[in-house]
């Protein structure tokens, strides 16, 4: 079975150990094998390692994400500096089109997204699809959104949404969608996902590719940045100490 | 005309009527894709066992992706939180049957 990964599944802070139990469980069954779970810059070691043992337990591997929100460039600057080395996917919400431009640019972002819930904040124009076709980050879509709002406010999401990823395509901006889920009956399967991405006019197989192997690619790849081998982009330590006598 | 049909399991924080899930369904259909939308994929409630929670519906072969895409974005029946999951897809209610059993 093809592995499918949710790189935005949400955990609410005021809820339980029972609820989070409860979608993460959801999420193995509906058939994802990876779970990206926004955690915050200052979490508590033990709330992580609670939620690890909680993903061991359903057999899915726990993606530490961070989600960054900053008022301007600057501070996004300086949150990077924090957060890169250690998160396995850095996500920023973009609230300004300077913050989209800088976020689309910098490598040392993996994802950026727009809010879904007001139109106007969405600032993936030609300009930052073009900067970031030459960077690694990719475009995120939350799917929740499309099933939790309805009547006027859906229809300007999705039109958006058209708009985006025609841009991305044209660009060749990866694509992730995401659940962006909090909730158990906001879940959906990939397969599901993939069907609801039919209103914005972006393909099954696509769908389903930015659902499984884009974001796959994504983490595998910070997850070897972040391991002890590695020096710089296409440079990685192979044998060390007594391994590298006689070679 | 060619058809498809659609197997579900469904999800529901309450007891779901066939009638309501149906409605539910229809009025999802109409939201998304307007009245011309919803004609030309021509859905229906076609068995729904409570007891399982398993429901199977019809629709023309020509508008599955619009069928499905109104299945994913249904969230509530009768006022009660609801999420519909396909299970499989088949163009004869045999094979359909089947595979929900399994």
């Amino acid at each position: 079975m093809k592995g499918f990964v949710d790189l935005h599944l949400l955990l609410p802070n005021h809820v339980g150990q029972g609820e989070i139990k409860d979608l993460i469980a959801r999420s193995a069954e509906l058939g994802y094998s990876s779970v990206g779970i926004p955690l915050p810059i200052d979490v508590a070691g033990k709330d992580v390692e609670d939620i690890e043992r909680i993903c061991i337990d359903d057999d899915v591997d726990l993606v530490r994400r961070v989600d960054l929100r900053p008022r301007n460039v600057r501070e996004l600057l300086r949150l990077l500096r924090v957060v890169r080395r250690r998160r396995e996917v850095v996500a920023v919400r973009c609230t300004s089109k300077s913050i989209a431009r800088q976020a689309a640019k910098d490598r040392r972002v993996d994802l950026i997204c727009f809010s879904s819930s007001d139109p106007g904040g969405r600032f993936f124009g030609s300009a930052v699809a073009q900067l970031a076709s030459n960077s690694t980050a990719g475009l995120e879509v939350d799917m929740a959104p499309l099933i939790a709002i309805d009547g006027f406010r859906r229809i300007r999401l999705i039109s958006s949404l058209r708009r985006e990823v025609a841009l991305a395509k044209k660009f060749e901006v990866p694509l992730v969608l995401s659940s962006g889920a909090f909730d158990r009956y906001m879940l959906r399967s990939a397969q599901d996902y993939a069907s609801l991405a039919y209103l914005f006019d972006l393909a099954h197989h696509a769908a389903v590719r930015a659902m499984s192997d884009t974001p796959l690619g994504t983490v595998e790849r910070n997850r070897r940045k972040l391991g002890p081998d590695y020096v710089a982009p296409g440079v990685y330590v192979v044998k060390r100490g007594k391994d590298c006598r006689g070679s | 005309m060619r058809r498809r049909y659609i197997g579900v399991r469904i999800e529901s924080q309450g007891e779901l009527e066939g009638r309501g899930l149906a409605a539910a369904l229809s009025g999802s259909l109409v939201r998304l894709f307007g009245e011309y939308g919803a004609s030309l994929a021509d859905l229906r409630l076609v068995d729904y066992q409570p007891e399982s929670r398993c429901a199977i519906f019809r629709c023309n072969h020509k508008a599955l992706d619009l069928a499905r895409a109104s299945i994913a974005a249904l969230k509530e029946v009768d006022g009660e939180k609801t999420a519909l999951r396909v299970v499989c897809v088949s163009g004869t209610l045999k094979a359909v049957r089947k595979r929900l059993i399994n």
